[in-house]
């Protein structure tokens, strides 16, 4: 019988490597898993994992799919850290995109560079306000944010339907529950940055707001604070933290993070508000978070990796008649994969004696 | 429109697509048809139907012809990217089967000159750019004939997604003609507010056989209704395609989304390079709207009646929105033989007088 | 407006019917969580039951069989999480969340051959006399067997939780679980065997979707009824006969908008969907702002990973 026995320290190597190993893992019972299906291995996970950063016009959508990942997460992962669980970014994304959205339709015949900032501006206020509900209830009546926030997310789903079909209607869209799309204004479309790479403003504000994430929590004391709370609620309280402010700090940041990228989405990508807006992005984004080991560069490249399997995903599908359930499964794999290898940094497996 | 197509190899390289790499005109070389689905395949309803079209091709053109589908997905910059990324692998033409596939089709149009799109249920056309959809308004009034003769209880189901035109189109053909053969009849509607929901489904279904109805419609996609139907007892019209198989007792007919004809009609015209961009609005009597079989549980004259229409709206003797007809408040929408036209259809945001209850928003 | 053919029995029937997934999801859920742990994959349990449950169904043409594999099929994925959390110490949230996404693509892969298939009918029970009494007849003797085994397992909840040894120190586990560890129980093992009620209870709950209420397969089919069954638990106060008020409300909730559409009342369908959940976070905010009651009953091990150091 084998028994995990604690090492002195958290293993460094490890550290870094059970990410690569939980994709490695992936990829292997993944293969396995197309043969089952009667599809060729090899051609599957080549499309899946390395096609999409080989191949140029992948590269050039990965940002595109990986910025509002990595930006949700990013802000989602500075409150893990101090045991803050907001599950419920997904809402967060939505008020901000619908905040923002607003904005940017109320004013639909202004032009002018400074609409953007504001939209983006209203939209971080929109997430941060939906999340300050989880917080503020949490603060004062001690209720799960787990649960409320979670519960946000089917209210905000509600509000975007609602809104998209009566004050955000398009009153040109032959009765369609859309809104106007805001791409088609130059002052409301997200400017190119790298095309090449998929960046757009969004994606540079994504990455600036990385390296601010970095930043606090390496350097700044609050940043300090929240990793405190998180290893031990004692030492910090010992220590004079404040409980409410790290939670009213996590969630508005983490709602800001989700609410900006929800107008980077709407006018970057989608362009139009409707029932249909949330795609789970807020969902995703956890798992970008925990296989980024909550950190900010680790959050890079797990949001980097995870954009790279829904673009494989979709071409998988038309090349290899791959079902698109297969991706979901995949992600989840290697979700279990990491969590299941991260025990290795803190542990050893040895023989009992 | 002559289609060249270059020469992608590395696309080739990179997607490892199966086939052969392509060369230039459509001399000897299968035609590939891409199909961006919002729905998943399963969902025997809308995409099922759509896919069911695809196939048709592969049947009538066999090798001459590779089809390749991509489903569930979401409108905006994911369909823009599967569509780009057919369109560089050499796909020559691309359904795109869903109106909030607009603007992305548009989009990834202009950078494709040579690949030809069909948007279906959309307005807008390009050089490269049809749209297609089909009169399911005439199908619904036909539907609306029989459920009008065969209900006893005078109470009529109708499940309903959302308050689009095309909805609203669908409810108001069916009510006209249940009411032509029944002045007693009386609608019920009911708003799901989703394309797709197979336990919402059945919950409306159950609410509405609670409330007294006897045959049900639907503008939602899966079989759920036609499921609860046969268990309770009562009559139901399928949605989309047949389903029977769900409701041998209870389905009178089903409304069939029959795009094979127009599917196959496209790809020979990309493969006789005569393709165009046209707008296609075909009904019973070009065949996109059909019908599954009628149920024996109809009576004699009532399956006669059904069949006399539908063979009248496919000769074009009939249309069902002929006046005299007035909006629901009272007012005059159509003068006696007059007929409605393509454009007042389109934008349809009103009930038709007769029918109880507000239309939301 | 005809409100004559307001058929409030027929409302309670169609709701209790809406409100068993929940029900059953909820109840493997408060055990699982009374032992001091926090799944949140019960989504992926259910529809995990949902496809078991019908591909069993119909290979064996027997709804009886089906449940019974959607039971085996939800405690079967729920090892997974099991052993993740209990032995690899892996975080309970996270993990959860993988089982979720896990179970909602290989539910779609499982189930995609069995689209547009016909399950076999489950009876409903018919007591000769009693089923054909005016109300009392439709609304409790009428039913089909899965209510009134839940009903039947809220007792059986309640019993073991509170009136049994094993249920003492199972609710031991998650109250502190170092306690129950130097008392020479085998934490894990214990919160592992919560983990697979669990797991089976929210697949009887997905394939009771699949079988009885709708009853067909179709991906995704669950439509976020696992969340609502996390939220029950709460609303519940860790309580298992408020598990059934909380299912209740729920599932009546969605019901009363469709009838009330049905009689031709019409309330906008976006704002009252919502309902539910506000609902859900002020009952939430109220039990858990009473600090006496809440720590009565949220087990306080709740989310903590065991660990034995020897």
């Amino acid at each position: 019988m084998l028994r995990l026995e604690q090492r002195q320290q958290p293993s460094k190597i490890m550290l870094y490597i059970t990410p690569v190993l939980a994709v490695v893992a992936t990829m292997l019972v993944g293969a396995a898993l197309f043969m089952v299906m009667g599809i060729d291995p090899l051609k599957a996970i080549y499309l899946l994992f390395i096609d999409p950063f080989v191949d140029s016009y992948n590269l050039s959508q990965l940002f595109v799919k990986a910025s509002p990942l990595i930006l949700i997460a990013m802000g989602l992962s500075i409150g893990f850290r101090a045991g803050v669980w907001n599950i419920g970014a997904e809402g967060q994304f939505i008020m901000g995109a619908i905040a923002g959205g607003a904005v940017g339709l109320a004013l639909w015949d202004t032009q002018g560079w400074w609409l953007l900032p504001l939209m983006a501006a209203a939209a971080a206020l929109g997430g941060a306000l939906w999340a300050m509900i989880p917080a503020l209830l949490k603060i004062k009546f001690n209720a799960n944010e787990i649960l409320v926030s979670l519960m946000l997310v089917y209210v905000a789903e509600n509000i975007i339907a609602a809104m998209a079909q009566g004050p955000l209607r398009d009153p040109d869209g032959y009765g369609r529950p859309v809104s106007k799309n805001l791409e088609r204004h130059d002052a409301t479309t997200l400017p190119d940055v790298f095309p090449s790479l998929g960046i757009d403003a969004g994606g540079v504000v994504m990455l600036l707001l990385l390296a601010a994430a970095f930043f606090l929590l390496q350097k700044h004391a609050m940043g300090y604070q929240i990793k405190l709370t998180g290893e031990s609620p004692r030492a910090a309280r010992f220590a004079g933290v404040k409980p409410g402010v790290i939670i009213a700090v996590c969630l508005g940041i983490s709602g800001a993070a989700a609410g900006m990228a929800g107008l980077f989405e709407l006018t970057g990508a989608a362009g139009t508000l409707s029932a249909d807006f949330g795609v789970g992005y807020g969902f995703t984004a956890i798992i970008v978070a925990f296989l980024g080991r909550l950190n900010p560069v680790g959050i890079l490249l797990a949001g980097v990796v995870l954009a790279g399997t829904y673009i494989g995903g979709e071409n998988a599908q038309f090349a290899l008649k791959l079902p698109a359930a297969a991706v979901t499964v995949f992600q989840g794999m290697m979700l279990f994969f990491l969590l299941g290898f991260e025990i290795l940094i803190n542990y050893r497996v040895r023989r009992a004696t | 429109m002559k289609f060249t197509k270059t020469l992608a190899a590395a696309a080739a390289m990179g997607l490892a697509l199966a086939g052969a790499a392509q060369a230039e005109s459509h001399g000897g070389d299968p035609v590939k048809a891409g199909f961006i689905y919002i729905g998943p395949v399963g969902d025997l309803g809308w995409t099922y139907q759509h896919d069911q079209g695809r196939q048709a091709i592969e049947a009538e053109f066999g090798d001459m012809v590779e089809t390749s589908y991509v489903e569930g997905v979401p409108e905006g910059a994911d369909a823009e990217r599967v569509m780009s990324q057919m369109a560089r692998s050499g796909v020559d033409i691309i359904f795109t089967t869903s109106f909030g596939y607009m603007d992305p089709t548009l989009n990834v149009a202009e950078g494709f000159p040579d690949v030809a799109f069909e948007h279906a249920t959309g307005y807008k056309r390009a050089e490269n750019v049809s749209t297609y959809s089909a009169r399911f308004y005439e199908g619904r009034y036909v539907i609306g004939e029989i459920a009008g003769a065969m209900t006893e209880t005078n109470k009529i189901g109708y499940i309903a997604s959302f308050p689009i035109p095309e909805v609203v189109r669908g409810i108001n053909a069916a009510y006209l003609a249940a009411k032509s053969v029944n002045p007693d009849v009386e609608f019920k509607v009911v708003w799901v507010y989703t394309w797709f929901d197979p336990g919402k489904e059945a919950d409306a279904a159950n609410a509405l056989i609670e409330q007294g109805v006897d045959v049900i419609m639907q503008h939602t996609d899966s079989p759920a209704a036609m499921t609860i139907a046969e268990e309770k007892g009562v009559y139901a019209f399928g949605q989309a395609t047949d389903m029977s198989n769900f409701g041998p007792n209870a389905q009178l007919t089903a409304i069939i989304d029959n795009w094979a004809p127009y599917y196959v009609e496209r790809v020979g015209a990309v493969m006789n390079d005569t393709w165009e961009s046209t707008d296609t609005w075909d009904g019973i009597s070009e065949g996109m709207v059909g019908f599954a079989p009628l149920s024996d549980k109809m009576p004699a004259d009532v399956a006669a009646r059904a069949e006399a229409t539908i063979a009248a709206i496919a000769a074009g003797e009939m249309h069902p929105f002929t006046g005299p007809i007035n909006k629901q408040d009272g007012s005059v929408w159509l003068a006696d033989g007059e007929v409605a036209d393509d454009g007042t259809l389109a934008g349809m945001s009103f009930y038709v007088e007769g029918i109880e209850g507000e239309l939301p928003n | 407006m005809d409100f004559s053919s307001l058929d409030p029995v027929a409302m309670m029937v169609l709701l209790i019917g809406a409100a068993t997934p929940i029900m059953l999801a909820a109840l493997g859920e408060l055990v699982v969580e009374k032992s001091g742990v926090l799944n949140l994959g019960v989504e992926g349990m259910m529809i995990i039951g949902a496809v078991c449950g019908f591909i069993v169904a119909v290979n064996t043409d027997s709804p009886m069989l089906g449940l019974l594999g959607a039971a085996v099929g939800g405690a079967v994925v729920s090892m997974l999480f099991a052993f993740l959390t209990q032995y690899l110490l892996s975080n309970q949230v996270a993990t959860g969340l993988a089982l979720t996404l896990f179970g909602l693509g290989l539910a779609a892969l499982m189930g995609s051959s069995y689209n547009g298939i016909r399950p076999p009918r489950m009876a409903r029970l018919d007591i000769g006399g009693l089923s054909d009494l005016p109300v009392v007849g439709k609304l409790f003797f009428s039913h089909d067997p899965v209510i009134y085994g839940s009903v039947a397992l809220v007792f059986a909840v309640w019993f073991f939780l509170n009136r049994t040894r094993a249920g003492l120190v199972l609710r031991a586990c998650g109250e502190n679980h170092d306690a129950a560890h130097s008392l020479g129980y085998n934490v894990q093992l214990i919160r592992f065997g919560a983990i697979m009620f669990g797991g089976a209870c929210a697949g009887l709950g997905g394939a009771y979707v699949s079988l009885v209420r709708v009853p067909q397969w179709t991906e995704g089919m669950t439509a976020g009824v696992g969340w609502i069954a996390l939220a029950i638990v709460v609303f519940a106060a860790w309580k298992p006969w408020r598990v059934i008020l909380g299912a209740y409300m729920f599932g009546g909730l969605t019901i009363l908008q469709l009838s009330l559409q049905a009689l031709g009342i019409h309330i906008s369908g976006a704002y009252l969907s919502m309902t539910p959940y506000i609902v859900t976070i002020v009952v939430l905010v109220i039990m858990s702002a009473d600090r006496k009651k809440a720590s009565l009953n949220a087990p306080a091990c709740l989310g903590k990973s065991f660990h034995a150091s020897h």
